[in-house]
């Protein structure tokens, strides 16, 4: 049991890696989304209302197996360049995550800006304060303030997402877990130990977002 | 205690007592359902295959009620621990390893084992004896693991998880391969002919089986195996005698599955049920 431990550790460095690329990339897809879906522009709001709707209205496993499993039974795909990054199990499993995670980014960031008041770009319009300054100054800040408790808990739902990675071969946590429990078969405790491991990296980014959430709270 | 309390209490032990099998004289069986011919599953979700027929006609002999319940392969070991259910027939192969944690009957079928590839690939000739037996060893068997080992190295083979051939692949014996593990064989064989593995192991008829269903063309190379890693054929896995009650019945239960093998082989019915699943006699 004990010689298992560094295994699972080793593991860890893909887990993490998968849900921080994973979380960095969603980032810029959630915020184009959210972006445009404040566009007046009919087509592109719906873009992204329909991006948002299918990719949080599905579950992360289905979405997963279509990009890993589905799309590799695409004959065109599997002869065109892109078959580079949809043959290696890596790159769906980041690509299926970013697109789940971005879909929620989205969605917290557009509820961010909505809640802005409008007294208060009243305020900075008053100020003579210009349209960049306004978005950089006033606008951005509040949002963030705003998105850290809800993208707290996206940054946590994200890091328990890539134990479906394992399901596309992957040897993250999960992954590494479970091949250890097939050749051991005691479930319950290596699972014990990878899920403490998962408890100890929530704890790490519960306390980061909380660190955040004083940082920006401008009412103190 | 409140009245809420007594009936919810009550309530979970009924859960309890159903949940465990130990307490009804009926035998529950576990399969994957998803490793044809051996295991399957029909387009209604029925579970078929040879195993399904051999435990109906096995139950039949011993004059005892069967249940076949599904089981997830990598938590079939697991699940027979926790009395999920009293008995494995799953394509799962006799080892040293397995009977560290649980004991088998005698075998009542044997396969061999084999590398695939898609057709035209590059490891499509290896110039290999047809069978290699581990157990035996010896030149010819040395000759080919290195002919194996050669053509291997570096290349991405997939296996299903905590199977006798992801255990091979891992053994050292043909190398340090790419070894990437799948949770079943469907996966596998997808991945094969998806181009995402060079080459795939597993039962030979596996491969067999899924190139006539789906007419991907799926090709056996080098040598089948057996012996060794591979184990002495595929058995029934029961508990390890344990204390008390349930323990002898566990027992009981070993001896019973033996018998009942050992008539079924003596009345054809082993012989038949193989020649129907595998389209050649598998049966020992």
């Amino acid at each position: 049991m004990i010689e298992s431990f560094p295994r699972l550790l080793n593991a860890t460095i893909l887990t993490i890696e998968l849900t921080l690329l994973s979380l960095l990339f969603g980032v810029f897809v959630g915020a184009f989304f959210a972006v445009l879906r404040t566009s007046k522009v009919k087509i592109l709001y719906f873009i992204s209302y329909y991006y948002s709707y299918i990719f949080r209205g599905t579950p992360l496993l289905v979405q997963i197996f279509i990009i890993y499993f589905g799309l590799g039974q695409v004959e065109w795909l599997r002869e065109s360049f892109l078959w580079v990054i949809f043959k290696e199990p890596y790159s769906c499993a980041i690509i299926a995550f970013t697109l789940n995670t971005g879909a929620y980014t989205s969605e917290i960031f557009r509820s961010a800006f909505e809640t802005i008041q409008k007294g208060i770009l009243e305020a900075a319009e008053g100020l003579g304060l210009n349209k960049i300054h306004t978005f950089f100054k006033i606008k951005l800040p509040i949002a963030i303030k705003q998105s850290l408790p809800a993208y707290g808990n996206e940054m946590i739902l994200m890091l328990k997402g890539t134990s479906l990675a394992s399901t596309v071969t992957l040897l993250d946590l999960t992954g590494v877990a479970k091949h250890i429990i097939s050749t051991t078969f005691r479930p319950i405790e290596v699972f014990i130990v990878a899920g403490s491991i998962y408890l100890l990296m929530t704890f790490i980014i519960h306390n980061f977002i909380k660190i955040l959430e004083k940082k920006f709270d401008y009412s103190k | 205690m409140s009245k809420f309390k007594k009936i919810f209490l009550s309530a979970i032990a009924s859960v309890l007592l159903l949940s465990t099998s130990a307490i009804a004289d009926k035998i529950k069986i576990g399969t994957e359902g998803a490793y044809p011919p051996w295991n399957a599953k029909d387009a209604s979700g029925n579970l078929i295959g040879f195993e399904v027929d051999l435990a109906k006609e096995l139950c039949t002999i011993m004059g005892r009620e069967c249940t076949i319940v599904e089981q997830d392969w990598d938590g079939m070991i697991p699940a027979l621990l926790m009395r999920k259910f009293d008995a494995i027939m799953a394509g799962m192969s006799i080892t040293a390893e397995r009977q560290k944690t649980i004991t088998f009957s005698q075998g009542y079928a044997d396969e061999v084992a084999s590398l695939a590839v898609m057709k035209g690939s590059g490891l499509g000739s290896m110039d290999t004896p047809e069978g290699v037996n581990l157990s035996i060893g010896g030149a010819d068997v040395k000759k080919a693991l290195t002919t194996i080992t050669a053509a291997l190295a570096g290349k991405t083979v997939c296996v299903q998880t905590a199977t006798i051939h992801q255990n091979f692949l891992e053994s050292g014996d043909v190398g340090k391969v790419n070894v990437r593990t799948y949770k079943t064989q469907d996966e596998v064989n997808l991945d094969l002919a998806a181009g995402r593995c060079d080459a795939a192991l597993a039962a030979a008829v596996a491969f067999t089986d899924y190139a006539e269903k789906s007419g991907k063309s799926v090709v056996l190379v080098g040598p089948t195996f057996s012996g060794g890693a591979f184990g002495n054929g595929v058995g029934v896995g029961i508990r390890q005698a344990g204390d008390g009650a349930i323990g002898k019945r566990d027992v009981k239960l070993l001896k019973d599955f033996n018998k009942a093998i050992d008539k079924a082989r003596k009345q054809g019915i082993i012989s038949e049920l193989a020649i129907k699943h595998f389209g050649f006699d598998a049966s020992m």
